[in-house]
This record gives structure tokens, C-alpha cells and sequence, in this order.
């Protein structure tokens, strides 16, 4: 789990943002892709791999690996499940609703009172709605009586995918 | 068709590719695999967009930029409208339609966390619709276990 607030962040400097910049999107699919990137950067491998060292610990870079499609993947159902906890057991709760395997991430939000009173976001996934709704009870189990009330919003469509990019 | 070979890979390639050399031979080596056949069938499961990316996941916020999501309540008659309307700041990431009286979600990702509320105001100018916001107070973020 990571605190977002007071975690003191080093601030990035030239080079890292053109490290970020040019890997954002993949890396090389070649033997030395660190050398690689270091040389369309004017840099060296060492430097560019002490750099995303540093970003890696302190968490900048989440992780460094494969990142699966869901969707082609066969998990068609992806299902929003939002939940209304009491606020002083939201972390409690997140972090349980969080750690179940069908649940790719969870969030705490702000509620909008009177119009949106969830405070708990979980994304499940599974290989069609019925499986969603499925996961969804176990959820609804985990909770019992603190449940005050949830919603499975699926999606009907895309309606734009750009991803998240810095500029670069 | 994936093969054990592959599901493999996007179960225990998830995180901790190696920061080294010869990050591929190291993993390979792992997976009883060789280099050349890592990288090829990488090639050939990012091509069947079985994974949509190979390398590092950056966490946006730490970078210094705002992030958000944002909810709309927009009536039938006016949806497509809106939706082209929000598509077009370059600042929306990702928007999905939901079968919800709240049935337009979008993700705002900003430069700075400041034009996060700027870009909000904004939209509810150009649309003429509020906008909800809802950025996230906590994460619970445990990552690496998606299994196939």
C-alpha cells in the first residue's frame, strides 16, 4: 500500500524525465535494453540503470515486468464495485477488499452527498458479468453488516483510451 | 494460442525484471527459457496485444502530475455530444460510458495536481454539466497476481 500524502518525493531532474519519457511505452525488446535507451539518451547504461534503481525504490516506478491486457486476455467482465464503509473503517477495509485476488485495484474517494455516497472503489474482474457479479458477493460476505450499501457500474463502452503519458 | 510457456511469463514476469545487462538472459534463465525465445514470444504476445506493454509502470502522481476521476451524470440526448466535448482535452486519459445515472467516468491526468481543478472548470464551462470529482485519498495497491 502506498500513503500518498507526506511521502517525500526527490524531485526528478532532466535526465530522469527523459529516462521516464523514453520508457513509458516499453522497453527494447533487445539483449542490453538499458544500453539501448542510455544511448538515444547520450548516456551511459550504468547511469540510466542507477537511475530507475533509485525510481524503483522509492516508487516511482511501480514495477518493471509484463503488463496483461485483461481483456484479450478473457477477462471481458470488468466490473467498477463501489461500497459505502464508514469512513474509520475504510483502510481496514480497503486493504482486505484489496488483497482478494479478483480485485485489481481499490481505492478511498470522497464521497458527493447527497448524489454519491461510496467512499470505496474495487475494480473486479472476471471472464464475464455473471462472474463480476459472482466476485461481487464475496465482497458483500467480507463486509456483512459494515456494508452500507454498494453498486457494480460495468462499462458500455469505450469512449476514449489514450493512456497516461508525460510529455516528452 | 498462449502455451504454458506464455502463461508462465505474464504470471511471474510481472514485476521484478531485472535492472542489469542482460535483464532478458537473467529472466530467461528463471523461466528455463532461453534470451531469444523470451524476447520472441514477448514480441508475439505484445503484437496479439495479450499484454499491452512490456517495461516499467510509473506511478503518474509521483511524477509530479495531477490525477483524477471524474463522473457526470449526462442525459441520453446530449451523451454523444458531451463525450466528444471531453475527449477532446488533450488531459483525458481514459472515459468509459456506464450503465449508471452517473454514466460518464473519465480519468484526468494533468502536468501539475493544480490544473487538475482547472481543466474540471473547464469542462463544466464547455459542457455546461457538473462534474464530479472524486481523486483517490488512499490506495491499496497490491499489485502482481493477475494469474492466467
Amino acid at each position: 500500500m502506498i500513503l500518498d500524502k507526506g511521502v517525500a518525493t526527490q524531485p526528478l531532474d532532466d535526465l530522469d524525465r527523459r529516462i521516464v519519457v523514453a520508457t513509458q511505452g516499453g522497453l527494447p525488446l533487445v539483449p542490453e535494453p538499458y544500453e539501448q535507451v542510455a544511448q538515444a539518451l547520450d548516456s551511459t547504461a550504468d547511469e540510466v540503470m542507477r537511475r530507475m534503481r533509485r525510481m524503483l525504490e522509492s516508487g516511482i516506478i511501480r514495477r518493471i515486468g509484463a503488463v496483461p491486457n485483461h481483456y484479450t486476455l478473457g477477462f471481458k467482465g470488468n466490473g467498477m464495485t463501489v461500497w459505502d464503509v464508514a469512513d474509520d473503517k475504510v483502510q481496514e477495509y480497503g486493504r482486505k477488499i484489496g488483497a482478494l485476488d479478483f480485485v485489481s485495484h481499490a481505492y478511498h474517494r470522497p464521497r458527493h452527498l447527497p448524489e454519491w455516497h461510496y467512499n470505496l472503489f474495487a475494480m473486479v474482474h472476471g471472464r464475464d458479468r455473471d462472474e463480476v457479479m459472482e466476485k461481487t458477493r464475496i465482497i458483500v460476505e467480507l463486509l456483512g453488516e459494515d456494508n452500507r450499501g454498494h453498486e457494480v457500474l460495468f462499462s458500455s463502452r469505450i469512449l476514449k483510451k489514450t493512456g497516461m503519458r508525460i510529455p516528452g | 494460442m498462449m502455451d504454458s510457456v506464455d502463461r508462465a511469463i505474464i504470471n511471474r514476469l510481472q514485476g521484478g525484471f531485472p535492472v542489469s545487462d542482460h535483464p532478458y538472459r537473467e529472466a530467461a534463465d528463471h523461466l528455463g527459457i532461453s534470451e531469444a525465445e523470451l524476447i520472441q514470444r514477448l514480441e508475439q504476445m505484445l503484437e496479439k496485444r495479450q499484454l499491452s506493454r512490456f517495461g516499467p509502470l510509473y506511478n503518474a502522481e509521483r511524477l509530479g502530475g495531477g490525477l483524477s476521476l471524474c463522473a457526470m451524470s449526462i442525459p441520453e440526448e446530449d451523451f454523444e455530444r458531451v463525450a466528444e466535448q471531453v475527449n477532446a482535452f488533450s488531459e483525458v486519459a481514459h472515459n468509459y460510458a456506464r450503465d449508471h445515472r452517473l454514466n460518464m467516468w473519465f480519468v484526468l491526468a494533468t502536468e501539475t495536481p493544480a490544473r487538475i481543478e482547472s481543466v474540471l472548470v473547464e469542462i463544466e464551462d464547455v459542457t455546461g454539466y457538473q462534474v464530479y470529482n472524486m481523486p483517490k485519498k488512499e490506495e491499496f495497491f497490491v499489485g502482481l497476481k493477475f494469474e492466467v
